[in-house]
């Protein structure tokens, strides 16, 4: 296992949340969710010692997917409904930066008093996985833009899928390739709903969302 | 092979709807397929199959114990549908029949999945068939539900895989196989890493409570039943949330097999009565009647949440509960959606003196209200009789006691809308336009089948079911 190569990459994908969560332009969020999702695909075949193809078909869906797919899909939302940017956010950006970067620490001191075996004690995976979480719940809750709590979802399942990465010899390919399936189908079916909602409300601010209530 | 039935049969049935050219004829796919559904698991109910242990899905005594319930429930719900579909001929219905159906068909493997990764897949795939249903009405009020609902759902359900990697992981490093079988792991028992599973348990509580409608995850609830087609809450209600329900209890064995039983039940305990309290405070103050069975479902998920954790005799009287009151839930529905379609609108501002202008909706809804406040001789008076008694001989005086006070605000809420909407001079306002809503019989049979199930189940439970629910409380509390 290339254990440095493994953790350079996971360190970019942490810097690449303080990215997202620092950017208020929409179309640089997008592109923070994409290389993430590229740089996710690319570390099964760091993981492992020799060829599998059920680990490549794997990294291979996960970087088409996460890192393709999903970002263009979530551009041609954003064009379609004429959003460039993310006013006046519930956590501002300098407070969310500082909540992420915070969080990263916590990640790491968290990670330490954790049992792992012992292939996985020298790997990043566990605080990438905790702050790529964290990250995602910050965006999820601090942004008002249905297109940004998208984002924010998507970096939450790549905090998932890292820790994922921790059982991907363990459990059958088959439970992987479902799972990466359903995150695909769901934001999918996410995204139609942002199409409606904006052809619905003509905007895509979820805080207009507020009729039901008691 | 019969219990795969289960999960292909609709599947294949939800592909043939969709292929179906005529919206005129496609909605007789839906009692076709609860037909034959309900006739399978009822073969199974009484020739119980041989299940491996290490099968990833089976029709093992825990899905016995339910499984047949929802498919009764599907069965009336989708003789509903037909009467349903026709009075809203407007709308094509191509969606939403072949994801009512593939929603039954995964509800069925949610239930029979006796593996970890196949649970998450099912109840994943449950939650996105659904949202088309929640969809049907295409109002704002219902893209804004289900906004909410695929949100809310969606991060419960990424919580939940998330702790079920966890799980996975503290099978590993206990050095498991990478076998992620509820049987593995029970065996695996003590050998599970202690931090791992403890952190798993509030990950897979927290996102299958999502699912269930715990108190504080609960906020998707009263909007998506809101705003769903009464027949689609009657199918959540009874079905989506069992789903949960059954996942925890499946974890739950696990828990209890590594020894960490007691922190296990100390958290449902407070999860549940934390439901039931919150969902009385909100019954108290809402004003839609749709809204109001979305609180009433929190309670009950808080009832079932709680009584779980009052050791075997409490999830045996749980695995009742369940039964009694998805069966009376989905009568309440399916009447209310009766009602909402004669008056227009479910907000008691607006209703009154529904008695006049839907005699036997209004009836029904009332008879369903004294049945979920447990009222004899209907089910739910006996299912939570028999939790009291699980809580007063397990010396839970405190949670007894709250849980009777719980119920007793929830009544005051219930009654105070039901009777609201349903009694009183009624407002005149203009017609609505188009034809007047029919009570015929096929939209007043099946809520009326599904309360009299309710009362049967009351005043006899079969010996039958007993046995079948002891013997799922033996299999959950089985210790190697």
């Amino acid at each position: 296992m290339n254990t440095s190569g493994l953790n350079l990459l996971i360190g970019l994908a942490m810097g690449l949340n303080l990215l997202a969560l620092g950017s208020g332009r929409v179309s640089s969020l997008i592109r923070a969710v994409s290389f993430q999702g590229m740089a996710l695909g690319a570390m099964p075949f760091l993981l492992s010692h020799e060829f599998s193809p059920w680990v490549t078909l794997v990294a291979i869906a996960t970087m088409v997917g996460k890192g393709w797919v999903i970002p263009l899909l979530l551009g041609r939302a954003m064009r379609a409904a004429h959003i460039e940017r993310e006013i006046d956010p519930l956590i501002g950006f300098v407070p969310s930066l500082l909540l992420g970067a915070g969080g990263t620490i916590a990640a790491i001191a968290l990670a330490r008093s954790l049992p792992l075996r012992p292939e996985h004690a020298g790997t990043l995976l566990v605080p990438g996985a905790v702050a790529s979480i964290l990250t995602g719940f910050i965006l999820l809750i601090g942004r008002n833009k249905a297109l940004s709590q998208v984002c924010g979802y998507l970096i939450l399942e790549n905090g998932i899928y890292l820790f994922g990465l921790l059982l991907i010899h363990a459990t059958p390919l088959l439970v992987e390739a479902g799972i990466l399936l359903d995150v695909t189908v769901g934001v999918f079916v996410i995204g139609i709903i942002v199409d409606r909602i904006q052809r619905a409300f003509d905007t895509l601010d979820t805080r207009k969302l507020t009729v039901l209530r008691e | 092979m019969i219990p795969l039935l289960l999960i292909l049969l609709p599947l294949a049935g939800a592909l043939l709807a969709a292929a179906a050219p005529s919206d005129r004829t496609r909605p007789w796919f839906l009692p076709a397929v609860g037909v034959s559904h309900t006739g399978l698991s009822l073969h199974l109910l009484l020739h119980p199959p041989v299940v491996a242990d290490g099968a990833w899905f089976g029709f093992d005594a825990v899905a016995r114990a339910v499984l047949p319930m929802v498919s009764v429930l599907f069965l009336l719900c989708s003789l509903y549908g037909v009467p349903y579909l026709r009075a809203r001929s407007e709308r094509p219905n191509r969606v939403f029949v072949a994801t009512l159906l593939a929603v039954i068909g995964l509800i069925s493997a949610g239930l029979m999945a006796r593996h970890l990764g196949v649970l998450w897949i099912a109840t994943e795939g449950v939650t996105l068939a659904a949202v088309p249903l929640l969809h049907f009405n295409r109002t704002p009020r219902a893209f804004e539900a289900t906004w909410k609902y695929l949100l809310v759902g969606g991060t419960g359900i990424a919580l939940s895989l998330l702790g079920s990697f966890c799980l996975g992981y503290a099978s590993l490093y206990g050095h498991g196989s990478g076998d992620l079988t509820f049987h593995a792991l029970t065996e695996a028992g003590a050998d599970l890493s202690r931090p791992w599973l403890l952190i798993a348990w509030v990950l897979l509580l927290a996102g299958y409570g999502t699912k269930m409608g715990l108190a504080p995850m609960h906020t998707w609830k009263p909007d998506a039943y809101g705003e769903a087609p009464g027949l689609v809450g009657a199918i959540l209600a009874g079905g989506l949330t069992t789903v949960a329900f059954v996942a925890l209890l499946r974890v739950r064995s696990v828990l209890g097999a590594a020894g960490e039983g007691a922190v296990a039940d100390l958290t449902l305990l407070c999860l549940g009565l934390f439901s039931l309290g919150v969902a009385a405070l909100y019954l108290l103050g809402t004003r839609d009647f749709k809204r109001m069975l979305a609180y009433s479902s929190v309670e009950h998920m808080g009832i079932l949440s709680l009584a779980t954790a009052l050791g075997p005799a409490g999830i045996g009287a749980a695995l009742f509960h369940v039964w009694t009151n998805s069966l009376t839930k989905g009568s309440l529905f399916l009447s209310a959606g009766n009602l909402r379609r004669s008056a227009g609108t479910a907000s008691m501002d607006d209703v009154r003196g529904l008695s006049e202008s839907a005699p036997r909706s209004t009836a029904l809804f009332v008879a369903g209200l004294f049945a979920v406040t447990a009222c004899p001789p209907f089910g739910i008076f006996f299912s939570e009789l028999r939790i009291l008694r699980a809580a007063m001989d397990g010396g839970h005086g405190f949670t007894a006691g709250a849980f009777l006070l719980g119920l007793l605000f929830a009544f005051f809420g219930l009654t105070r809308v039901v009777l609201g909407v349903a009694y009183g001079p009624p407002r005149r306002r203009p017609p609505a336009p188009g034809p007047r809503f029919a009570e015929t019989a096929g939209v007043i049979l099946p809520p009326l089948v599904l309360l009299g199930l309710s009362a049967w189940l009351g005043l006899s439970p079969p010996p039958l079911l007993e046995q079948v629910w002891s013997a799922a409380v033996a299999q959950l509390a089985s210790t190697p």
